[in-house]
């Protein structure tokens, strides 16, 4: 397989944000894939395999973030991220 | 070795090995290691990490069966936090590049990570600092390089050097093993500033940051006469500073001779000479020493040395065993002066953003009379016992005075008709220590049966300067001319109206500044128990008359700084003794 680089925006749309728990879901997501998943906030860049990272970007509900993916599964990463994102992290009906 | 400058706010020399303390009460070994065995400490963390996974692991696997799995997930999110490939390379670089410690890399870092958490504005993140924390917690217990709290068991003497000690850490401060302290932060007039005179423990603070210089067991020198912290004295430094401390205590105990003396100036000038006490039993020490009496006592130890909310039996009980000590000395009394930096363990106020012009003292007490009342009743109570008098503190308006009085009077129905024994006649005093009372003075003598100075407030009030806050310290001085020009109105008002009138701030603990003070008309000086032998001794060596000239040449100065290069060069003149090297 070719190495392959994607990028895209999200929006955290889970009312809590980027809070523990869906920090957890991300990183057990992003840890299925080879490829490095980053996400951007401004100047701030946070790396998926890292949960400080993630916690320190301090991204709450409403907050639009660049992904970026880089790797030889990109592809799917990206499809699982997006899906994760979308779905507010299953958080959606909690409010 | 290292000289630092902080600001002095109690004296003395301690000399010791350092007891470093970080922001959560443990000590942090801040050590470097040899290149040679960098890969053995960074061998240690690895263990240390998987130690404290198995022990995670462990928890959740209990608390998933127990309570369902949400409990569970804050282990599973520390389990990840643990497992982050970041955290890992930056403790590893550490270590390996900066041959730190594993314990220390791992302080730094997850600290760091914590304290950016707490910044963020989601609050539910901010929260989740504490996680961090405890993370970090839990890897410095399995790398051995934390027991519990440090302060707590204390068994050999040491010199406590942490970013800050609050009022009630240094309250608790094991007397028979510390020696002394230091802190990053503070200002000369805090309340922990307050407490250090009062368990006679040497300590500056306000030095800056310093604690990342200091290794663990580091020998160090404090002198709280100078404001100087030295880390790793050299033998000369250490011989000076031995010989030192030997001198002091062959002068204090030429002091010591004055006990019995009568403070009085050689032209048979009286002065009342009292103790300002925190504790019940710092009397034993007043009496060693000579006092009068109390003209200041304290009463705020009982919130801040304990977990619960004193009873009023707590608070008679304390009150009785100092005015039993004393004898038929007096004893004033203050009322809770609670707020600000003085908080117990039960928060009275929400976050204010002035604490200092906000809800403290006798306006916390009005406000809050479930805590007021207990300790008015036991100062009625107590009175049965001595010379009690009651003064109430920080009082802005008449209004102020009326409703303490009202209250007071409401308290000793009360008791008549419990038939509980007490003393309602006792003398009522007010501190003065807001600009606005020494405006109104005049009014103010016509409903009170004394009055003291509280410098420390005053100056803070006067000269718009938190006392708690290093930035602004240089600016905290008693010896302000603006300081001296309410201290004079004040004497003469009192004069005019035959209200004693004393002063208790630290200034008069300092010769020169005690010495001002008589010349300005005061008569009555309240000082911490270690500094009566020297004020008394000033006292003893000059005439009113000095005094006087001293104080009419100072209140034609411009500033601080002036009036304190005169006092000093004066004091040098009059009581050469005194001068400290």
């Amino acid at each position: 397989m070719n190495k392959t680089s994607l990028c895209f925006d999200v929006v955290v749309r889970n009312p809590k944000g980027l809070h523990l728990r869906a920090i957890n879901t991300l990183v057990e997501a992003a840890a299925r894939f080879e490829s490095i998943i980053l996400l951007q906030k401004d100047a701030e860049q946070a790396d998926c395999a890292s949960v400080f990272s993630l916690m320190t970007l301090g991204a709450e509900q409403g907050t639009q973030l660049k992904v970026m993916i880089d790797g030889e599964d990109a592809t799917p990463a990206a499809a699982a991220i997006q899906h994760l994102f979308e779905n507010g992290f299953y958080e959606l009906d909690e409010a | 070795m290292l000289e630092l400058h902080g600001i002095p706010v109690s004296s003395g020399v301690a000399i010791g090995p350092a007891l470093v303390l970080d922001p959560d009460g443990y000590s942090i070994p801040r050590c470097t290691i040899k290149r040679s065995d960098v890969a053995d400490e960074i061998e240690r963390l690895q263990q240390a990490v998987a130690s404290v996974a198995r022990s995670l692991e462990e928890s959740r696997a209990r608390t998933s069966a127990k309570m369902g799995n949400s409990t569970g997930e804050i282990f599973a999110a520390q389990l990840q936090m643990l497992r982050d490939p970041r955290m890992m390379a930056e403790l590893q670089r550490r270590i390996s590049q900066l041959q730190h410690s594993a314990a220390y890399s791992v302080s730094q870092v997850l600290h760091n990570y914590a304290e950016t958490m707490r910044r963020l504005k989601s609050s539910l993140l901010a929260e989740r600092a504490d996680d961090v924390l405890d993370i970090e917690r839990q890897l410095l217990f399995a790398l051995g390089a934390v027991t519990t709290n440090p302060l707590k068991d204390l068994s050999a003497p040491v010199i406590v050097l942490s970013n800050s000690l609050t009022p009630s850490e240094t309250a608790n401060l094991d007397r028979r093993f510390v020696l002394g302290f230091c802190t990053e932060t503070g200002g000369p007039g805090g309340h922990t500033a307050i407490v250090a005179k009062g368990l006679e423990l040497p300590a500056v603070v306000g030095i800056g940051p310093f604690l990342g210089r200091v290794g663990e067991k580091t020998q160090v020198i404090v002198d709280g006469d100078r404001g100087r912290l030295v880390l790793d004295p050299d033998k000369k430094t250490l011989q000076e500073y031995r010989i030192g401390q030997e001198q002091q205590r062959i002068f204090a105990r030429s002091l010591e001779q004055l006990r019995d003396c009568p403070a009085e100036t050689v032209d048979g000038a009286h002065v009342l000479l009292n103790a300002n006490i925190e504790f019940p039993y710092e009397v034993a020490s007043c009496l060693e020493r000579g006092a009068d009496g109390i003209g200041l006592y304290r009463t705020e130890f009982l919130y801040l040395s304990s977990d619960s909310e004193p009873s009023e039996e707590d608070h008679y009980r304390a009150y009785s065993q100092v005015v039993q000590a004393i004898g038929d000395r007096p004893v004033v009394i203050r009322t809770l002066d609670l707020g600000a930096d003085k908080m117990g363990s039960r928060p009275l106020v929400d976050r204010e953003n002035n604490p200092f012009l906000g809800l403290r003292s006798i306006r916390l007490s009005l406000k809050n009379q479930d805590l007021f009342r207990p300790q008015l009743r036991a100062i009625l109570r107590a009175a049965v016992h001595g010379d009690v008098r009651m003064m109430f503190p920080l009082i802005t308006t008449l209004a102020e005075l009326r409703q303490a009085r009202m209250l007071v009077n409401v308290i000793a129905e009360d008791l008549l008709e419990e038939a509980i024994p007490h003393r309602r006649d006792i003398p009522i005093g007010m501190m003065v220590e807001v600009p606005a009372a020494v405006l109104m003075l005049d009014r103010f003598v016509q409903e009170i049966d004394f009055l003291s100075i509280g410098t420390n407030d005053l100056v803070q009030y006067t000269l718009a300067v938190d006392r708690s806050n290093e930035y602004v310290a240089d600016l905290y001085q008693s010896s302000d001319p603006a300081v001296l020009r309410l201290i004079k109105h004040s004497v003469e008002v009192a004069a005019t109206a035959n209200v004693p009138i004393a002063v208790c701030g630290e200034m008069s603990s300092r010769p020169a500044r005690a010495l001002l003070l008589l010349g300005l008309g005061v008569r009555s000086l309240s000082v911490p128990p270690n500094a009566l032998p020297k004020v008394k001794k000033a006292i003893r060596s000059v005439s009113i008359s000095e005094c006087q000239e001293m104080a009419a040449r100072a209140m034609t100065l411009e500033s601080a700084g002036e009036v304190d290069l005169f006092l000093a060069e004066r004091l040098r003149k009059l009581v050469p003794e005194l001068t400290i090297p």
